[in-house]
């Protein structure tokens, strides 16, 4: 494995109206090229401003993304989103979300038909291919955040982003969309970094999971290796001691060590 | 006016089928109650469908109409009743398409070359509205600067605009399409500024994501986007429009329907301006129409 995307000593503070506010402080992290890493903390703790970062949507205050050694300042599609609340443009059909960004990313070096077949080839990916005539308002929540997912895998990315993917989705929906996101990451081996605040989800879908302290002035407090095998069986690790240990030790950091606060 | 032998085979013709239309539709409406328990038909609940929409608006003509006839049935009345007006503007109202000679036509042709100039005028309205409004929407300074200017401008009526641009153009023709614009541009232009800057920031990040350049923005985002907004400004824009080029027709003459109730009035044919204020009523309702079933299919999906 090799050092792939490196987030080198990144501070980020907004200021709104005269009052600046620190959101980050010295974010230091390597992620290796086809690791699945899981970012969890409190809400307000910055774990979106750190992907906003890493997507480029917003630029550092001090310090710098390295992807491949290269700064990144700007968003493009080597680093694709998948937004929390989809973001698919309602006045497309499912293929047409996608194709947008398939002929963006892939109009001048693949052919019509070839383009074709790769958009089927992704919304087949995330079992959308059924549906590719719908319009986002047609298809349920789980099957836009899938159409969501397939646009952004459409682009290749060297790194999928995804921004708590499945944070308003039902339960099972979202078991669902683990499973598939699991299988994903296996058969295409892409590096993916995940917003989460779901502790479960977060042990059962990484390689480590990078733990925030709360915010103001947020920083990684603990990154945890998760040493489970893949392929992982959801049921099968309900009483796997390691998965326990690992969510045991999520769950004492968020809630012993780095509780939020209620009068915050 | 003078051959009246020779409209009468049209005018039976239509005049047969219209109402011929009107009781085939209202005959098993007034059965449908009693048939409904027995009949199973699919039709028959579209046919009540239809009923429940145009028997209430029917009836109401009706009642008007009535109403009409008998408050200035009598002699020495200010305004014609129904009656009267169908007696003496019988050809303006059954053939909208004749032509007996320079100035005498129907009202059908007279509509075709107002709308004419509205297209005209209402098309460069819409084409610069779009254009400005997408410019302004996407800069606070331009919109913070521009708006004052804009909720000033709009409020002028249409016919103030008419000396101004009879002055600037020294001719009727453009003058007239020049009224149209400036008069319709302003809701098409504010709307669509509104509708840019409401555009969510998600749709923005996508954008951002694929690296969507400047033209590819305007048109795969920006104005999709932002169409429930440009339409609902069309809407507004088109009845502007309609307004705008009756009121400036009057002035400036022409072969407008607008001209034709300024005639009218001069030579006091009251049932002519009656038909043509229903002419202009009819149309003026269609057109708003037709925008709106353009936005509905456009915009199908953006505003849910």
């Amino acid at each position: 494995m090799t050092a792939y995307l490196k987030l080198d000593h990144i501070d980020k503070s907004f200021t709104r109206s005269g009052v600046t506010s620190e959101v980050l402080r010295d974010i230091n992290l390597v992620i290796n090229s086809g690791e699945f890493v899981s970012i969890i903390g409190h809400s307000g703790c910055g774990k979106s401003t750190l992907l906003n970062l890493i997507a480029g949507l917003t630029q550092v205050s001090y310090g710098a993304v390295l992807l491949e050694d290269r700064e990144v300042n700007a968003p493009g599609p080597e680093r694709a989103v998948v937004f929390q609340n989809h973001s698919l443009l309602p006045w497309l059909t499912v293929y047409d979300n996608v194709k947008l960004a398939v002929d963006k990313v892939f109009g001048s070096t693949k052919s019509r038909a070839e383009r074709n077949d790769w958009i089927m080839h992704n919304l087949d990916l995330v079992q959308m291919g059924h549906a590719k005539d719908k319009r986002p308002n047609e298809i349920s929540g789980g099957m836009k955040q899938r159409v969501g997912i397939a646009r952004a895998l459409a682009m290749e990315p060297k790194i999928l982003l995804l921004d708590e993917p499945f944070g308003a989705l039902d339960a099972l929906t979202r078991a669902h969309l683990q499973d598939s996101v699991m299988d994903i990451h296996a058969r295409l081996g892409s590096t993916m970094i995940m917003i989460t605040h779901d502790v479960d989800e977060a042990v059962l879908l990484s390689d480590r999971i990078v733990m925030m302290t709360n915010g103001p002035a947020a920083t990684i407090g603990e990154v945890l290796a998760v040493p489970l095998a893949r392929p992982r069986k959801r049921l099968d690790l309900v009483s796997d001691a390691r998965y326990i240990a690992a969510r045991e030790a999520v769950l004492r950091f968020l809630y012993e060590r780095h509780r939020l606060m209620e009068a915050a | 006016m003078a051959v009246p032998v020779l409209k009468l085979a049209p005018t039976s013709a239509t005049a047969a089928t219209r109402p011929g239309d009107v009781k085939a539709a209202t005959s098993p409406i007034v059965a449908l109650p009693a048939r409904k328990a027995v009949g199973s038909g699919r039709w028959l609940k579209k046919l009540n469908l239809v009923a429940a929409n145009v028997v209430p608006p029917l009836v109401v003509v009706v009642a008007l109409l009535l109403v009409w006839q008998l408050a200035f049935n009598r002699p020495g009345a200010s305004l014609p009743a129904p009656s009267i007006i169908w007696n003496e503007a019988r050809d303006l109202i059954v053939d909208p398409f004749f032509v007996y000679g320079p100035q005498d036509i129907g009202l059908g042709w007279r509509v075709l070359t107002s709308l004419q100039k509205v297209a005209i005028g209402f098309g460069i309205a819409a084409v610069v509205g779009v254009l400005v409004g997408a410019i302004i929407g996407q800069s606070v300074w331009a919109m913070r600067g521009l708006d004052p200017v804009f909720q000033v401008l709009r409020t002028v009526p249409p016919l103030a605009w008419l000396p101004i641009s009879l002055a600037a153009f020294r001719d009727a023709y453009p003058s007239a399409i020049f009224v149209i614009f400036v008069t319709s541009v302003w809701p098409i232009l504010i709307n669509t500024a509104v509708g840019i800057r409401n555009i969510p920031q998600d749709y923005q990040n996508v954008a951002k994501v694929l690296r969507l350049n400047a033209f590819e923005y305007f048109v795969k985002i920006m104005v999709p986007s932002a169409a429930p907004y440009i339409f609902t400004g069309l809407r507004i824009g088109i009845g502007l429009s309609w307004l705008a080029i009756v009121a400036a027709e009057m002035l400036t003459g022409g072969v407008g329907i607008g001209f034709f109730i300024w005639d009218a009035w001069n030579s006091s044919k009251l049932s002519d301006i009656i038909v043509a204020l229903l002419y202009i009523g009819l149309v003026g309702f269609a057109l708003d129409r037709l925008v709106a079933f353009v936005g509905g299919i456009v915009t199908r999906g953006t505003s849910a």
